[in-house]
């Protein structure tokens, strides 16, 4: 594949990269990306995707557009109020970039369309809002051996961490099951700054992009912590755990959950 | 000596200069020469300094007439 002149341009920044050059370039033009979620992490993470050139971006979700969301999901606007997030998020990113194939899902993911719907991608990124998804998506992403790279947010705090399974820990590893509903408060009862999504869905477009290439160091058995109110960010170890439910040696599930019962339908 | 790649880059300013010569080198074998005929003075500066900032070693930088540069650069690290 050669370079027409306009992509010679768009990705010059790229190109002079050391780490990055044509050859990286072509890489990212040739990847594959799953995100979960169009609501605060899924926008800067498709957003600055679609900008680095990655070639194929699908993204899933079953909200449309509200108001309250436009203080930090900053693919949607008051021009597509109303209309499917995943729609919303297509148009942008299309019009920021028309190299990159946006495949737009207005679905719930559940556990038995995700094997499906993620199989043929090379990287998940999982920018959900809720405990249900965010281990059915680590399952499925263990079960296939997809590496996955997490993010979550709250208040004035976020997280980061790339799971590559069997090489190095998975979520399950570091939390082994969903806190019980209603304990850990969800966004909307809580409160997010909305530049929060922001720092974080950048840090997870930058893990994206360095696994493609192949270089730097990733958040493998870490977790990265950021809290803006203190402007700090803080590294923790993460081990593999051998008994892990899902990853371990003796694997204790072994088909996928939705974990429905007394979470409320998040929106 | 003679080169085993030739590009010309006239016309084109920094940074597509050393874009094109940087995508040039990349799809060259290591030990190989390639030849670089440009026109903008930046560049005559400019890529010589980035090519070695990337490993590789330049063999020759030539004006050959009033607007015109020669570089020559040997690939040394892919």
């Amino acid at each position: 594949m050669e370079f027409t002149e306009e992509q010679l341009q768009r990705y010059s920044r790229h190109i002079i990269l050391p780490e990055v050059g044509g050859k990286g370039q072509k890489k990212l033009l040739n990847a594959r990306v799953f995100i979960v979620g169009a609501g605060g992490l899924g926008c800067p993470v498709g957003y600055y995707l679609t900008a680095a050139g990655i070639g194929t971006i699908a993204i899933i979700d079953n909200d449309n557009v509200e108001l309250s969301n436009l203080q930090r999901q900053i693919a949607h606007s008051v021009n597509t109020l109303g209309m499917p997030k995943v729609e919303s998020a297509k148009r942008t990113f299309e019009a920021l970039n028309p190299d990159v194939k946006i495949v737009a899902i207005k679905e719930k993911i559940t556990k038995d369309n995700i094997l499906d719907l993620i199989k043929d991608y090379d990287i998940v990124v999982d920018g959900s809002d809720n405990f249900p998804t965010r281990y059915l998506v680590n399952d499925a992403c263990v079960m296939l051996g997809k590496p996955l790279i997490s993010g979550a947010i709250l208040r004035f705090e976020g997280q980061v961490t790339t799971i590559i399974p069997k090489e190095g820990h998975c979520y399950r590893c570091l939390f082994e099951e969903p806190p019980p509903p209603g304990l850990v408060p969800s966004c909307q009862e809580a409160g997010v700054l909305g530049i929060l999504p922001g720092v974080i869905g950048a840090l997870q477009a930058t893990e994206v992009i360095k696994l493609i290439l192949g270089k730097g160091d990733i958040l493998k058995n870490e977790l990265l912590i950021y809290n803006a109110l203190k402007t700090s960010f803080r590294k923790v170890r993460v081990k593999r755990n051998p008994d892990c439910p899902v990853c371990g040696h003796f694997p204790r599930i072994k088909e996928l959950i939705d974990y429905t019962e007394g979470y409320c339908a998040i929106r | 000596m003679e080169p085993d790649k030739k590009i010309n880059i006239k016309g084109l300013v920094c940074p597509y200069t050393f874009v094109k010569a940087k995508l040039a080198i990349e799809d060259m074998e290591i030990g190989q020469v390639l030849e670089i005929l440009l026109d903008y003075e930046e560049a005559s500066r400019s890529i010589p300094k980035s090519m070695e900032d990337h490993g590789h070693k330049v063999l020759k930088v030539e004006k050959i007439n009033d607007t015109d540069w020669i570089i020559q650069v040997r690939k040394e690290k892919d």
